[in-house]
């Protein structure tokens, strides 16, 4: 292990966060702390602020109070862009790639900024070595080298899905935010994509969000609870698996 | 070991690199082109073709750097015309006082002043405006194009007020003799510029900001999360957008050896929308198209018709409705066609949809053109002339071929287009089966 994972400050640390839409609190002080390395799941019903704390952390929302730390600092009320800068990358829900633009662009855009290229128009983007090998890279490794050339948003549902998770770990961050990445998928592309999420995930941390309990079992480290915007109980899955208050919010009738 | 045999693993899924025949054929295009605009004045020798030349080169460049915004960053802006025009004003001036201090200057580089004129405008307010895209931008161009228009005619010592400033081209230092008075001189000039502008605005297409751009314009909040500001793209998008427009000004105001208000107004703005748009805003090539286009047309029509303007309008009206591709969209569509060698069967359905849309077309010009005659010029000879075909405005058997045009021509156009439409559909999934199976 590399002296980063070994090192004991969390990757994502949340404090005493809240975060109200108007009078509604959808978010009532959440505390919350992943290690580096881990695989957490985050699950509860839908509406819980699953995707809400997403956005929280991933400065897509602001939280209306609370502290949000990545690697111990504090990212709370930051631009996306500067959290993606410091390492941390996240995918949607809904399906969110550049859908005018093929595979390869797609994938390419996600590795530009990390390898250094930045703004640049000094610079040729077909012949920059670094960016050329980690795009083919993760095109291969997201199973799309033969829709490299189409544009996104003529891709297949599972097939977006896939590059949705392609442009999220492509700019190599270190904590990687997935948002339901199995959804609407079949069983045999729900197997896949979990195998896919396993090894490209291999060494970072790992926060998803997730409905398949078979998924969420078979791939987490840690579990947590999300139930009406408070968090009812975190653990390891056997954890959860015999605690009460879970099984009587959440897991009842899934887990039976 | 293992990790060296993924990453040449991996590769193998990376576009190939392009061959050498690719690379001769991408510069034997620059090449071609660059041998054409020096051999075209030897084609068409007249001083109006050189006029004409002259002023498609300028808008090529001025839609070009109107589409790194629209088509590129999907920025809508309807003032583009200011920084095209300050691209001019500065460039009157700096020949103006560079002829009177004799400084070594050549002509030449005076288009590099517009060029930065236009920049540093766009620089100044550009971080403010690009803030957001849509709408806003929109609405905020408009109301500084007004603004920078109507100062133009406050600010008289800098714009000189209705009658514009003019300059002297041929008293400025002189390189190999050349005195840039002939047009011919000019159009060389204005030739070199253009591909210049033309080369380096595609390169700029294919640099990580570039590639940027189109991430933007398709999705400006996924940009956050791959560690972009879509703010500083767009920022950096209007920056180059104003120095392309100012060198296309600049050579303008060389071109007639004037600058006024008008190269700041919402004409010019709304023709570089129209050429942009016209010749279609998805391909590199679609404003150079768009911009030739435009240009000659509407040197052209203005002889034919009083009221050209209008007959743009309602072109441009018909390629929002029936072809948002522009030209070059409509061309390019039928590309896996023409792969397929399956291009020969639309042209039965296309020939039998342009007759009754020819008709259609020739009613509304006898209406317009009537309706012209009695609005406009009303005590006049009725015997008016449109597009070269004389008739008589007041005759009633006028009105009612004119009537009969419009009312069958649309009914069977309608019909036909539909057909033409039936047939697309057919053959190309005929095309697609095709190539899929080879
Ligand atoms: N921008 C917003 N404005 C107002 N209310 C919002 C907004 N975003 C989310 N909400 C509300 O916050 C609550 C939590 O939503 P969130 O999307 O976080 O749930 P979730 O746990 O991800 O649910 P699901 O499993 O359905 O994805 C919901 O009641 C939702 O309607
Ligand atoms: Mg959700």
């Amino acid at each position: 292990m590399s002296p980063a994972m070994e090192s004991n400050t969390p990757a994502i640390e949340i404090k005493g966060v809240e975060k109200s839409f108007g009078a509604t609190k959808v978010i009532q002080n959440i505390n919350l702390s992943i290690a580096q390395g881990e695989r957490h799941a985050l699950i509860g019903p839908n509406g819980a602020g699953k995707s809400t704390t997403f956005n929280l952390i991933s400065g897509y929302m602001k939280p209306t109070s609370g502290s949000i730390k990545l690697r111990g600092e504090e990212v709370a009320g930051l631009r996306p862009f500067q959290i993606n800068r410091r390492g941390l990358s996240r995918s949607f829900q809904v399906t969110n790639v550049f859908a005018n633009m093929t595979v390869w662009e797609n994938l390419r855009c996600a590795v530009l900024w990390s390898t250094g290229h930045r703004y640049a128009f000094w610079k040729n983007v077909d012949n920059l070595p670094v960016v050329r090998e980690r795009t083919a890279q993760i095109l291969e490794d997201i199973h799309l080298t033969s829709r490299r050339d189409v544009p996104a948003g003529l891709l297949t549902y599972a097939e977006q899905r896939a590059l949705e998770i392609g442009i999220t770990v492509a700019g190599g961050a270190n904590v990687i935010l997935l948002d339901e990445p199995t959804a609407g998928m079949s069983n045999a592309e729900t197997e896949r994509a979990v195998s896919l999420i396993r090894r490209l995930t291999e060494g970072r941390t790992l926060l998803i969000v997730e409905h398949d309990m078979s998924v969420v079992f078979g791939l987490a480290d840690r579990i947590s609870v999300l139930v009406y915007g408070q968090v009812i109980a975190s653990g390891t899955p056997e954890e959860i698996r015999g605690n009460p208050k879970v099984k009587e919010a959440y897991l009842g009738e899934e887990a039976a | 070991m293992t990790d060296l045999a993924s990453h040449a693993a991996a590769l193998g899924a990376a576009p190939p690199r392009p061959t050498v025949s690719d690379r001769l054929k991408f510069y034997g295009i620059w090449l071609a082109t660059a041998v054409a605009l020096l051999v075209l004045p030897q084609v068409f020798s007249s001083g109006g073709s050189l006029t004409t030349f002259s002023l498609v080169g300028i808008s090529i460049i001025f839609a070009l750097s109107y589409n790194i915004l629209l088509g590129q960053t999907g920025m809508l802006s309807f003032g583009h015309a200011v920084y095209y025009g300050l691209g001019g004003f500065l460039a009157i001036h700096a020949i103006n006082i560079v002829g009177f201090h004799k400084w070594p200057i050549p002509l030449p580089l005076m288009p590099l002043i517009g060029g930065v004129a236009g920049l540093f405008f766009a620089a100044l307010i550009g971080w403010v405006m690009t803030q957001r895209s849509g709408t806003a931008f929109a609405m905020i161009s408009l109301g500084l194009a007004e603004l920078v228009a109507s100062s133009a005619l406050i600010l008289r010592t800098f714009f000189g007020g209705e009658a514009g400033i003019s300059a002297n081209r041929t008293k400025l230092f002189k390189v190999f003799g050349l005195s840039f008075g002939p047009q011919i001189q000019i159009y060389y000039l204005i030739a070199a510029w253009t591909l210049i502008a033309i080369i380096a605005m595609y390169a700029l297409t294919r640099t990580p900001l570039g590639r940027m751009c189109n991430a933007v314009r398709d999705n400006p909040e996924r940009v956050q999360f791959v560690g972009y500001d879509p703010h500083v793209v767009r920022y950096l998008a209007f920056c180059f957008s104003g120095f392309f427009a100012g060198i296309a000004g600049a050579l303008a105001a060389i071109n007639f050896e004037i600058a006024n208000s008008a190269y700041l107004g919402a004409t010019q703005s709304g023709t570089v929308l129209f050429s942009t748009y016209i010749g279609g805003i998805g391909f590199f090539i679609g404003p150079i198209v768009g911009a030739v286009f435009v240009t000659v047309l509407s040197l052209g029509l203005s002889d034919l018709t009083q009221v050209w303007q209008l007959y743009f309008g309602l072109f441009f009206i018909a390629v929002v409705a029936f072809a948002p591709g522009g030209i070059t969209g409509l061309l390019m569509m039928h590309r896996p066609l023409i792969r397929a060698g399956m291009l020969q069967r639309m042209l039965p359905s296309y020939l039998i949809a342009v007759v009754p849309t020819l008709a259609l077309c020739t009613g509304l010009m006898m209406m317009i053109e009537t309706i012209v005659h009695y609005t406009v010029n009303p005590n006049e000879s009725p015997n008016i002339k449109a597009f070269g075909i004389p008739f008589n405005a007041e005759r009633p058997s006028v009105w009612a071929i004119s009537a009969v045009l419009i009312i069958v021509g649309f009914i069977l156009a309608r019909m036909s287009w539909t057909r033409v439409g039936q047939t697309w559909d057919a053959t190309l999934s005929a095309a697609r089966a095709k190539v899929h199976a080879t």
